[in-house]
C-alpha cells in the first residue's frame, strides 16, 4: 500500500507521545483503568481522523488569518459530538472520563496534525494520517492503562487477575500505581525502552 | 472573491458557525431523550443499592416500580408537600436555602414485610461534590419522643472526581457496609449523626465508622453531608406518618 508508511510511522518513530511528547495531560489522567483508556484512544482517533479528513478537504477556501480558529471549530465541534454520544450511550464511561473527553480540544496531537499536515495534503492521505496519529496516542494509553491497572489494583479490564492467595502471601496493591506521578514515571520508562530498540531516534 | 479579503474571511466565518451550530442543536435534541434516560436510570439504581438491592439496566425499572412504593416530599416540620415530584428536586439548590425552606425528597421502599426510608445526602468531598442514598428500616413501635426511624440498613456513596484509591474508594463496599446497623440518634432520642472517624472507630460505638486512610477530606466531607442532610428529617423520623 503506497500510504502505508502514514499509518505505521506515528505508531513508532514519530510517535505523538513518546517522540514528540504532546498529548501527556490526558495521558496522565485517564489511564488509571483499561476500559475508560480504550473509549478515550478511540475518540482521539475518531476525532484526529475526520478533523484531518474536514479541513483537508477545506484547505483551498479556509482563509489563511482565520485557520486555527476554523480548525479549531472543527475540533470542538466533533468533540462535543463525540461526548454527546459517549453520554447517550456509554454513559458510565463518559462519566469516568469525565472532562477529559471535553479537552480533547486542546489536545496538541489535534492542532499539530491539522496545521502540519491536513492543510497541505489531500483528504485521504490526512485522513489516514489522522487514524495513524490516533491510533499512536492510543496505543501508549493502552500499554500505560495495562502496566497502571496491572499493578495499581491487580486487575484487567475491571476483572481481578492478581490471585487472592498473593494478597494473604503479603502482595499490596502498589498505591502509586494509580496517581498521576507514577504514570509520568511509566511513559519515561516507555520512552527508554523505545529508545532502546529503535536506535534512530537518539539525538547525536 | 480573493481568499485573503475581509469579506470572504467574514462570510466563510459566518457560515462555517451556521452549519456548525444547526448540527449540533440537531445532535443534541436527537440525543437528549437517552441522556436523561441514563441519568434517571442510574438514580433508581442507586436508590435501590442504598436498600441492597442490587439491579442492572434491564431490570432496574421493574426492581424500581416494585419495591419503591411510595415517594414524598417533605418539609422540615416533618410534613407532606403537595405538587413537588420528590424525583426531580435538585439537592445542590435545596441545601442553599435555609433549612426551614426546604423541600426534602423521600422514597418508601417495602421489601419481605419490613418498611424503609430512603433519603438522598449531597455534600462537598476532596475535589467535588459527593452524594449517595441512606436507607433506614422502620420501627413498628417506640416510645414517646424516639424516633421510627433510627437504623441504618443501607448506604450507597458516590462521587464526581474524588482522588482514585482514596477518596474514591467512598464507592467501595468495604466502606458503605460498616454503616449498616448504625444509629443516628442516642439513647436518649437526640440526634447524634455518624462520625467518620480517622483511624479507627471504635468497635462499641453505635454512631462510628472507620474513615479512609488517605482520604481525610473526603471521609470529613462524607460525616458533614451525613450531618446536614439527615438532621433537616429529624421531625419525620420521629412521627413518620
Amino acid at each position: 500500500m503506497k500510504h502505508w508508511k502514514l499509518l505505521t510511522n506515528p505508531l513508532n518513530d514519530e510517535n505523538p507521545i513518546t517522540v514528540q511528547v504532546l498529548g501527556i495531560c490526558s495521558v496522565l489522567a485517564v489511564t488509571v483503568q483499561m476500559k475508560p483508556a480504550i473509549v478515550m484512544a478511540a475518540s482521539v482517533i475518531v476525532v484526529t481522523a475526520c478533523a484531518n479528513l474536514i479541513v483537508s478537504l477545506l484547505r483551498t477556501t479556509i482563509p489563511p488569518r482565520i485557520r486555527i480558529i476554523i480548525q479549531l471549530v472543527v475540533i470542538a465541534f466533533l468533540v462535543i459530538l463525540v461526548d454527546q454520544v459517549l453520554k447517550a450511550y456509554l454513559y458510565d464511561v463518559s462519566k469516568k472520563l469525565s472532562v477529559f473527553v471535553g479537552l480533547i480540544i486542546t489536545n496538541c496531537i489535534l492542532m499539530g496534525r491539522l496545521e502540519a499536515f491536513a492543510m497541505n495534503n489531500r483528504p485521504w492521505e490526512s485522513f489516514l494520517d489522522g487514524i495513524g496519529n490516533g491510533a499512536g496516542y492510543g496505543m501508549i494509553l493502552i500499554v500505560l492503562s495495562t502496566i497502571r491497572e496491572l499493578f495499581g489494583s491487580g486487575s484487567l479490564l475491571g476483572y481481578q487477575v492478581i490471585p487472592e492467595g498473593f494478597y494473604k502471601l503479603g502482595y499490596v496493591d502498589n498505591g502509586m500505581m494509580i496517581l498521576p506521578p507514577m504514570a509520568l514515571i511509566t511513559v519515561g520508562i516507555i520512552i527508554w525502552v523505545q529508545r532502546g530498540y529503535n536506535r534512530k531516534l537518539i539525538e547525536k | 472573491m480573493k481568499v485573503q479579503s475581509n469579506a470572504y474571511t467574514l462570510i466563510y466565518s459566518a457560515i462555517v458557525v451556521l452549519i456548525v451550530a444547526t448540527c449540533l442543536a440537531v445532535f443534541a435534541t436527537a440525543l437528549k431523550p437517552a441522556q436523561l434516560k441514563n441519568i434517571e436510570i442510574e438514580k433508581k439504581q442507586n436508590i435501590l443499592a442504598s436498600v441492597r438491592i442490587a439491579s442492572d439496566k434491564t431490570n432496574v425499572e421493574d426492581q424500581y416500580n416494585r419495591y419503591i412504593i411510595d415517594s414524598y416530599t417533605l418539609n422540615t416540620s416533618g410534613e407532606k408537600i403537595q405538587g413537588i415530584d420528590p424525583f426531580l428536586i435538585n439537592l445542590r439548590e435545596e441545601l442553599k436555602k435555609p433549612l426551614s425552606e426546604r423541600n426534602l425528597p423521600a422514597y418508601i421502599c417495602s421489601r419481605n414485610d419490613s418498611a424503609f426510608l430512603v433519603i438522598p445526602v449531597y455534600g462537598k468531598g476532596l475535589w467535588g461534590p459527593i452524594w449517595g442514598y441512606v436507607s433506614f428500616m422502620k420501627k413498628d413501635s417506640v416510645a414517646e419522643g424516639m424516633p421510627y426511624y433510627n437504623t441504618i440498613y443501607g448506604v450507597n456513596f458516590d462521587h464526581q472526581g474524588e482522588t482514585p484509591g482514596l477518596g474514591a474508594e467512598i464507592t467501595q463496599s468495604f466502606f458503605q457496609i460498616p454503616f449498616r446497623g448504625k444509629a443516628i440518634f442516642n439513647e436518649q432520642g437526640n440526634f447524634v449523626s455518624i462520625k467518620v472517624i480517622k483511624g479507627g472507630a471504635d468497635p462499641g460505638s453505635g454512631h462510628e465508622v472507620d474513615g479512609i486512610s488517605g482520604g481525610t477530606i473526603t471521609s470529613k466531607g462524607l460525616q458533614a453531608m451525613l450531618d446536614t442532610c439527615l438532621v433537616a428529617y429529624e421531625h419525620y423520623f420521629k412521627s413518620a406518618n
